[in-house]
């Protein structure tokens, strides 16, 4: 048996001046809803196919996040004006390059502005937070999971016994247990692929930037210069999410730059680590120990029959 | 099968559902529900919260119903039983005490089981004693039953046998002193989840189940033991109830909207059908002491009272976690009071 010692700090660089926090900056004012990260992820993390269903929702089809898919793609439909998720906002003005691609007219074209309806697509591709306090690494009882080097949160499948317990304790609903398997599985931030110095497959094949990766630090920067510059262009609605170091979790290893409410997203919009009240839970525990000797010594009081 | 054409005269047969406003649905209907009026309330407030098309945010429990009630069941009534056995031992009711001995190592083994046939790798049990988690109530609580299991088992075997009487006597007081920390271990367990229902109620939650083991031990020795010997575990008993349900009472009434899921649907039943078992053997116990059949009566009853207020608490929250507004709702109150006071989230809309 082992005392378990996290690192007090995993927003402070490893022992020996191990490498930075790292994490993603996940920008959806800019995501285009491929699902190239939820594509890359399935083949480079070798996660097994999982049923392939017409949710009804939009075009999403993996519906959440779970134990075969790391990345989820959100689509919201939004009667809002679009003019709130301008493309190209903060981007260097240039001309669209024509790349010969067949063309028809755009609906609402011909008939002018006034005619067309308001309309807004939100998309999101969520991932596990890696938080700062990780109720799932927390209440772990096999330190199954742990903190890696990197400041992330990640599970060792060969110690794992699937008790199930990380799943309800994620505030985020990002960790589950995969069926026929047993154990738990959530994203790894591609430890493997940092160890080799390669930036995380999903981020890898983001086409609009959407997914950053990068040093915690330096991405938190780039967020509040975009919010910025958002906000200068009119899309009050842009807000960053988990960026915060004082929220419930202390902050989280992948944060996020929304267009509506986090709740929209299917994101909850205060999420508290459940171990920060774990002291408290000890002491009211220890009160009721108590009260139940004192109960059980009163009962032998009395009349012997 | 599509049914619609589309011909030089326009689409025939479109279905209806085709000039649906898009997306009007679930994100405006979220809305309308969340952009009510005050004016337009009704009396009890409908909780207002958007979501993600009704989606529950939280991933939903994987512990199975039978395994994980199951184990918080048997380990509430080992726990307890421990406590009243050492009392029983003490006062010379060798009856008492060696039913209750049995009820420990029989529980605690089955809770135990219950654990094992519950995860998801049962071969790798013995993982959990890899680290010492302290954050972890699972963590703390086998180790826990590695100091308790071996008490249990060799009061329990010593008082089978008769063998190293004094050696009995030291495993059935230790296991009457760790007894308390047994019975009510899975209440933080439980609590700490971001289960609404359960998170919620951390205060309560192990005066509930300190209250149903208590009750189950009483019940137990009532039902094992000549009622000579059983006075005891009459008054446990009904001290136990008494504890249970007003905790439980008082846990729903502060909890507020969370507490929706002990009065609605399964976990509401259970909850139900506990508070009246639970009564109905406390009656029986202040009642029956003279009789061997209703004390027995009564003493089942209240087993099968504990058991359904730990099946009762699991579907509760299983409930909680399944519903999107159980989380959404009180976080967003939460996050307008702050606001409120004027802590603004930063980058707020
Ligand atoms: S989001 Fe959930 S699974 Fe990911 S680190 Fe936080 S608590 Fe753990
Ligand atoms: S399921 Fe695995 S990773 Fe999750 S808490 Fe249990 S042992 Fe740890």
């Amino acid at each position: 048996m082992a005392i378990d010692e996290q690192p007090a700090d995993p927003t402070a660089a490893g022992p020996g001046g191990g490498p930075p926090r790292m994490g993603f900056f996940t920008d959806t004012s800019v995501c285009i809803g491929c699902k190239a990260c939820e594509v890359a992820c399935k083949e480079w993390n070798m996660i097994p196919e999982d049923g392939l269903d017409f949710t009804g929702m939009s075009f999403d089809n993996s519906g959440g996040l779970g134990a075969d898919t790391w990345r989820h793609v959100a689509f919201i439909e939004q009667r809002a004006p679009l003019g709130f998720q301008e493309t190209g906002v903060g981007r260097p003005e240039r001309e669209p390059v024509d790349l010969g691609m067949p063309s028809f007219e755009r609906p609402g074209d011909s008939t002018g502005a006034d005619e067309r309806g308001d309309f807004r697509w939100l998309m999101s591709s969520d991932v596990c937070k890696h938080c700062t306090s990780a109720a799932c690494l927390d209440v772990c009882p096999t330190g199954s999971l742990f903190r890696t080097e990197y400041g992330t949160v990640v599970v060792q499948e060969d110690i794992c016994n699937g008790c199930g317990y990380c799943v309800p304790a994620c505030p985020y609903g990002v960790i589950d247990q995969r069926k026929g398997d047993g154990r738990a599985w959530k994203c790894t931030l591609c430890y493997d692929r940092l160890g080799d110095g390669l930036e995380p497959a999903c981020s890898k094949a983001c086409p609009t930037d959407s997914i950053q990766f990068g040093d915690l630090d330096e991405l938190r920067q780039r967020a509040d210069e975009r919010l910025g510059t958002l906000h200068e262009a009119g899309v009050s609605s842009a807000r960053l999410y988990g960026e915060d170091p004082d929220d419930g979790v202390d902050g989280t290893g992948a944060f996020f730059l929304l267009l509506d409410e986090p709740e929209v997203y299917g994101l909850p919009p205060d999420p508290v680590v459940t171990t920060r009240d774990l002291p408290s839970m000890w002491t009211y525990a220890g009160a009721a120990a108590l009260t139940l000797l004192a109960g059980v010594g009163a009962a032998f009081f009395g009349r012997r029959r | 099968m599509n049914t619609s054409d589309v011909t030089k005269q326009g689409v025939r047969g479109a279905r209806p559902g085709r000039e649906a406003v898009t997306g009007s649905a679930a994100v405006a209907g979220g809305d309308r529900r969340g952009r009510r009026r005050r004016g337009e309330r009704a009396v009890v407030p409908e909780a207002e919260f958007r979501s993600y098309y009704g989606k529950p945010i939280l991933n939903q429990i994987v512990w199975q119903a039978p395994d994980i009630a199951g184990y918080l069941f048997l380990g509430g009534l080992a726990g307890a039983s421990s406590t009243l056995a050492a009392g029983a031992e003490l006062t010379g009711r060798p009856a008492l005490a060696r039913a209750l001995k049995y009820t420990a190592l029989g529980g605690i083994s089955g809770s135990l089981a219950a654990l094992v046939h519950d995860l998801g790798r049962p071969a790798r049990f013995l993982n959990m004693l890899r680290v010492f988690r302290p954050t972890s109530p699972m963590s703390v609580g086998s180790w826990l039953l590695v100091g308790y299991g071996p008490l249990a088992g060799a009061a329990a075997v010593t008082g089978a046998t008769g063998l190293f009487p004094r050696i009995g006597r030291a495993a059935t007081l230790g296991a009457g002193l760790a007894g308390p920390a047994v019975a009510c271990y899975t209440a933080p367990l439980v609590c700490d989840t971001a289960v609404p229902s359960w998170h919620e109620g951390y205060r309560e939650m192990p005066f509930v189940f300190v209250g149903s083991a208590a009750a189950a031990a009483g019940g137990m020795g009532m039902l094992a033991a000549p009622v000579e010997q059983a006075a005891p575990a009459r008054r446990t008993a009904v001290i136990g109830s008494v504890l249970e349900t007003a905790a439980a009472t008082y846990m729903e009434r502060r909890m507020g909207m969370v507490a929706e899921p002990y009065r609605q649907g399964r976990g509401g039943a259970l909850m139900r059908v506990a508070k009246a078992l639970t009564l109905a053997g406390a009656a029986g116990a202040l009642l029956g002491h003279r009789s061997r059949a209703l004390s027995a009566a009564s003493g089942a009853a209240l087993l099968a009272g504990s058991a359904c207020t730990r099946f009762g608490v699991f579907w509760a929250g299983v409930q909680s976690a399944g519903e999107p507004k159980y989380t959404v709702v009180p976080q967003r109150r939460r996050l307008e009071k702050r606001r409120a006071d004027g802590h603004g989230e930063p980058g707020g809309s």
